[in-house]
C-alpha cells in the first residue's frame, strides 16, 4: 500500500510536453490521404487485374511511383499514430503498453520501407 | 484498461421488492442500485414503488421520499435541489443526471438508477470522486497573475467576460467526465471532461497571467489528448454545457502558439 496524496498521484511526473505534434500531424495525413488514396487506388486497381507486368508498367510511370510512395508514406504515418492511440487507451500495464507500441513503429516503418523500396525498384529498374 | 465484464464482486443481483406503499395514488416503479461496503455482498437491484400524488416531479423527489417512507438506508448526496450545487449526479435511465432537476415523467417505463459510472462506489449512489476533485484541483482552479495586484481590482472587458460564459456555469456533478469511455480507461491519468473544461475557463480568461503554463502543464498525450471527441460529454452535461468544445479549444491553442 502506497501512502500518496490524491492530489500527488493526478500529477504523476507532470506533463510529458508532447502529444500535440501527434495530434497535428494525425490531422494533416488525415487530410493528406483523402486526394492520396483517390489517386493512387485506380492505377493499383486497373493493374491488380493485369498481373506482374500490369505492375511494372503503371510503376515505372514517375507519377504513378510518387503517388504510390506518397500514399505510402502517408499511410503508414497515419496508421502508425492511429494504432498508438488505440495501444494508449485500451493496453494497459507498462510491460504490454511498452511491448505492443514497440511493435506498433517497428512493423509500420517495416512495411512502409519496403512498400517504397518497392516501387523504386521497379521505377529505376523497370 | 477497459472493462468488457464486471470483476466478481461487482457483479449485480436481483435485490429486494419492498412492499407498495398503500396510500391509494398512482404508483410508479423503481430499480434502484444498492450496496453496502460493510455487508460482504455483492450489490443488488432493490424495486420501490412511489405514490406520485404524494411525491414532486422529480427524479430526486421519488429517492426522498424512498428514504422518509419507505427505506432509511437507502444512500444518496443531495442539497440545493435546483441544479447549482451538483451533488445529485446519478446515472437514471442509462444518462447521467442531476435528480433534481431530471423529471420523472423523462422517462419511459421503470425508472432505474444507478451511481455515476466506473468510478469506486462508496454506498448506494454515492461514488468516491476524491480523484476527481483532484484533477480539478490540478489545473490551478484560480486566477495566476505576476503583475503587482491593483488597487482596486483586475480589469475585464464585458466582451472578455463574455467568453466565460458556457464555461463559469459548470458546477463539478461529475456527470459529463463519467460519461466519458476515455475516462473510464485511463481516468487516472486522462483529466476527464470537467477538469478540462475549467483548465479551458482559465486558459480564456483576460485577467490571468499563467496562460502558457497552463497550457504547459496540459500538453500531455494523456492529461489532454485521450479526448477523441466522443461527445458524451456534452450530450450529458446537466447545465447544458458543451467540455468537448472547450477541450477542441484547447487542442488549437496548443497548436497556433507553435504554427
Amino acid at each position: 500500500m502506497a501512502f500518496k496524496t490524491d492530489y500527488a498521484r493526478v500529477h504523476g511526473s507532470g506533463a510529458a510536453g508532447e502529444g500535440s505534434h501527434h495530434w497535428w500531424s494525425q490531422r494533416i495525413t488525415a487530410i493528406a490521404l483523402i486526394p492520396l488514396t483517390l489517386l493512387f487506388i485506380f492505377p493499383f486497381g486497373r493493374a491488380l487485374g493485369g498481373g506482374h507486368d500490369a505492375f511494372v508498367a503503371t510503376y515505372s510511370n514517375l507519377w504513378h511511383a510518387l503517388v504510390a510512395v506518397l500514399f505510402m508514406i502517408a499511410a503508414f504515418a497515419h496508421l502508425h499514430q492511429g494504432l498508438q492511440v488505440v495501444i494508449e487507451d485500451y493496453v494497459s500495464g507498462k510491460a504490454a503498453r511498452t511491448a505492443a507500441l514497440l511493435a506498433n513503429t517497428l512493423l509500420c516503418w517495416a512495411f512502409g520501407v519496403a512498400g517504397v523500396l518497392s516501387v523504386a525498384t521497379v521505377l529505376f529498374s523497370g | 484498461m477497459v472493462q468488457f465484464s464486471l470483476p466478481k464482486n461487482s457483479q449485480m443481483r436481483t435485490g429486494k421488492t419492498w412492499p407498495k406503499p398503500e396510500s391509494g395514488g398512482k404508483l410508479r416503479k423503481f430499480q434502484i442500485y444498492r450496496w453496502n461496503p460493510d455487508d460482504g455482498k455483492n450489490p443488488q437491484v432493490d424495486t420501490y414503488f412511489v405514490d406520485l400524488d404524494d411525491c414532486g416531479p422529480m427524479v430526486l423527489d421519488a429517492l426522498i421520499y424512498i428514504k422518509t417512507k419507505i427505506d432509511p438506508t437507502l444512500t444518496f448526496r443531495r442539497s440545493c435541489r435546483e441544479g447549482i450545487c451538483g451533488s445529485c449526479a446519478m446515472n437514471i435511465d442509462g444518462q447521467n443526471h442531476l435528480a433534481c432537476i431530471f423529471g420523472m415523467d423523462e422517462v419511459k417505463g421503470d425508472v432505474k438508477i444507478y451511481p455515476l459510472p466506473h468510478m469506486p462506489v462508496v454506498k448506494d449512489l454515492v461514488p468516491d470522486l476524491t480523484h476527481f476533485y483532484a484533477q480539478h484541483a490540478s489545473i490551478k482552479p484560480w486566477l495566476e497573475t505576476t503583475s503587482n495586484t491593483p488597487a482596486k481590482e483586475w480589469k475585464q472587458s464585458i466582451e472578455d467576460r463574455e467568453k466565460l460564459d458556457g464555461l463559469y456555469e459548470c458546477v463539478m456533478c461529475a456527470c459529463c467526465s463519467t460519461s466519458c469511455p476515455s475516462y473510464w480507461w485511463n481516468g487516472d491519468r486522462y483529466l476527464g471532461p470537467a477538469a478540462l473544461l475549467h483548465a479551458y475557463r482559465w486558459i480564456i480568461d483576460s485577467r490571468d497571467e499563467a496562460t502558457g503554463e497552463r497550457l504547459d502543464d496540459l500538453h500531455d498525450p494523456f492529461k489532454l489528448y485521450r479526448c477523441h471527441t466522443i461527445m458524451n460529454c456534452t450530450q450529458t452535461c446537466p447545465k447544458g454545457l458543451n467540455p468537448a468544445k472547450a477541450i477542441a479549444e484547447i487542442k488549437k491553442q496548443m497548436i497556433e502558439r507553435v504554427l
